[in-house]
């Protein structure tokens, strides 16, 4: 008998529908709301395709799309463009190079290595902008949009499910 | 077609290779456009404009339900609290007539010892009314985006107010959307007064709601509640705009308490304001008179100026606005 072959995952579905969906979470949560007197948070949506990415099977596709989406959102935030490039670039390249590592892990410990990466990108940003600026930013600014995107791991882990049994190469 | 379908397919690399190169050749192209493009009003200006009149109108799209869901609430909740404001507005009209009285005598006084002293007064300033249709809150960008741009007299520097106080300034403009940079953005430094010393300092943001107080120059210690205003100092924004009150961060720094924050930034207006030297023509100052002229009085802005921004302003074609700063 023989064995199923895995149906490829189209790079449409696997790289273009997170980036879509991620920037346009962005942009709906850059609406100008006060709800009794407070902002809508502002978390780093990229981060959860970049997780999932790094720990899919390596591609030249990713890196390309993330520089694209982290553009897009310095565009959208009005942030000096390459900053969120950077960031999520970094992060994807930690998760990248320990992928190994991380493969077979339990979702509490994948959860942490996501926190672990969102830090990484958040302190990336704060040094880049502190050094531009000239003085530190707010480190409870960034603390807070550390925690909001930390808690976006469910996506992350939802692509990482949805793509682990397919074949994604391309 | 998959990637290895086609002509790429036949290439023997280690797939791992090949995507670690790929990264580190994309990261290293990100950080060169980071320290290449950093700066706001640098040679990436066009792809900011061009991105910025792309985003306004969508941001206008999705944050118009958002406005209406608002008013109705709104609505709703001024219907059931008819009652009590109606208490509340009948105080506070007799407590505005009082000082309206007052106002008008002291609007006298001081044409006449303007007169006196033969002070020149700035002349009103035109502005323009905009809607901000979305916004950046992050730690390393405060930023808004507004539905008005060069088409209506608009560049970049222009001070920005909402109904409360000073807002930011303008620092991207495309043909009809306008990039405002908050107070409280990391790059955001603005010449400030301390009203009650006279003290200066510059209000310098951090991403944070509530920006810095640095540089302070004052003989007389900073009291929380102190009335900020902007000192005009280095003439790229007018003199005597309302900022905040100073208050005491719990970091034990000297912080500004924004006026701007005691309503959403929904409408803003933009002062066509440029540098000093726009108010200080000679031409254009109100010549000395003897007291008791009728010219020497200092001409009372339209109501319009005065008055809080309507929910749903008309965006005027040409700036006929003025505010006096």
């Amino acid at each position: 008998m023989i064995a199923r072959r895995a149906r490829p995952v189209s790079p449409m579905v696997w790289i273009l529908g997170p980036m879509a969906a991620a920037f346009a979470a962005s942009l709906i949560l850059a609406v100008p709301l006060r709800v009794a007197g407070l902002q809508l948070p502002e978390p780093v949506f990229a981060l959860a395709p970049a997780f999932a990415w790094a720990m899919a099977r390596p591609s030249v596709m990713p890196p390309l799309a993330l520089a694209a989406l982290g553009l897009a959102l310095d565009l959208l935030w009005g942030d000096p463009p390459g900053l969120w490039a950077v960031c999520i670039l970094t992060a994807y390249a930690l998760v990248f190079f320990a992928r190994r590592i991380l493969v077979g892990q339990d979702v509490l410990a994948l959860w942490g290595a996501y926190a672990l990466a969102c830090a990484t990108a958040m302190l990336v940003g704060f040094a880049l902008v502190g050094l531009r600026a000239g003085h530190a930013p707010s480190l409870v600014g960034v603390a807070l949009q550390f925690v909001v995107t930390v808690a976006l791991f469910p996506f992350a882990w939802i692509l990482i499910e949805r793509y682990e049994a397919p074949d994604t190469r391309f | 077609m998959s990637l290895r379908d086609g002509p790429l397919g036949e290439i023997k690399a280690p797939v791992a290779w090949v995507a670690a190169g790929v990264l580190v050749v994309v990261l290293i192209g990100a950080i060169s456009l980071f320290v290449a493009g950093g700066s706001r009003s640098g040679p990436t200006g066009q792809l900011r404009g061009a991105a910025d009149s792309l985003t306004a109108p969508v941001g206008g799209v999705i944050a118009a339900p958002v406005r209406v869901a608002g008013a109705g609430v709104g609505a709703v909740g001024a219907y059931f609290m008819a009652g009590s404001q109606n208490g509340e507005l009948r105080a506070d009209l007799a407590a505005a007539l009082s000082w309206r009285d007052e106002a008008l005598t002291l609007r006298q006084e001081n044409a006449r010892l303007r007169g006196l002293l033969g002070l020149r007064t700035s002349p009103p300033l035109p502005m323009v009314s905009a809607e901000t249709v979305l916004d950046a809150r992050g730690p390393f960008s405060n930023s808004r985006l507004a539905d008005a741009g060069a088409a209506d007299g608009i560049v970049e520097g222009n001070p920005v107010l909402s109904d409360h106080g000073l807002v930011g300034r303008v620092v991207g403009v495309s043909a009809h959307a306008s990039r405002i940079m908050l107070l409280t953005d990391v790059d955001s430094r603005t010449p400030v007064m301390i009203a009650r010393t006279n003290g200066r300092a510059i209000l310098t943001g951090d991403g944070g709601p509530n920006p810095q107080l640095a540089y302070l120059r004052t003989h007389d210690a900073l009291q929380e509640g102190d009335r900020v205003l902007t000192s005009g100092d280095g003439g790229v924004v007018p003199r005597g705009l309302p900022v905040g009150t100073v208050a005491k961060g719990v970091d034990g720094v000297w912080r500004v308490a924004l006026d701007a924050d005691a309503e959403p930034i929904d409408f803003v207006r933009i002062l066509l304001f440029k540098d000093i030297s726009q108010v200080a023509t000679p031409a254009e100052l109100t010549p000395n008179q003897l007291p008791g002229a009728a010219t020497d009085v200092p001409e009372a802005p339209p109501p319009s100026a005065a008055l809080p921004l309507s929910p749903k302003p008309a965006k005027p074609a040409a700036p006929s606005q003025a505010a006096q700063p």
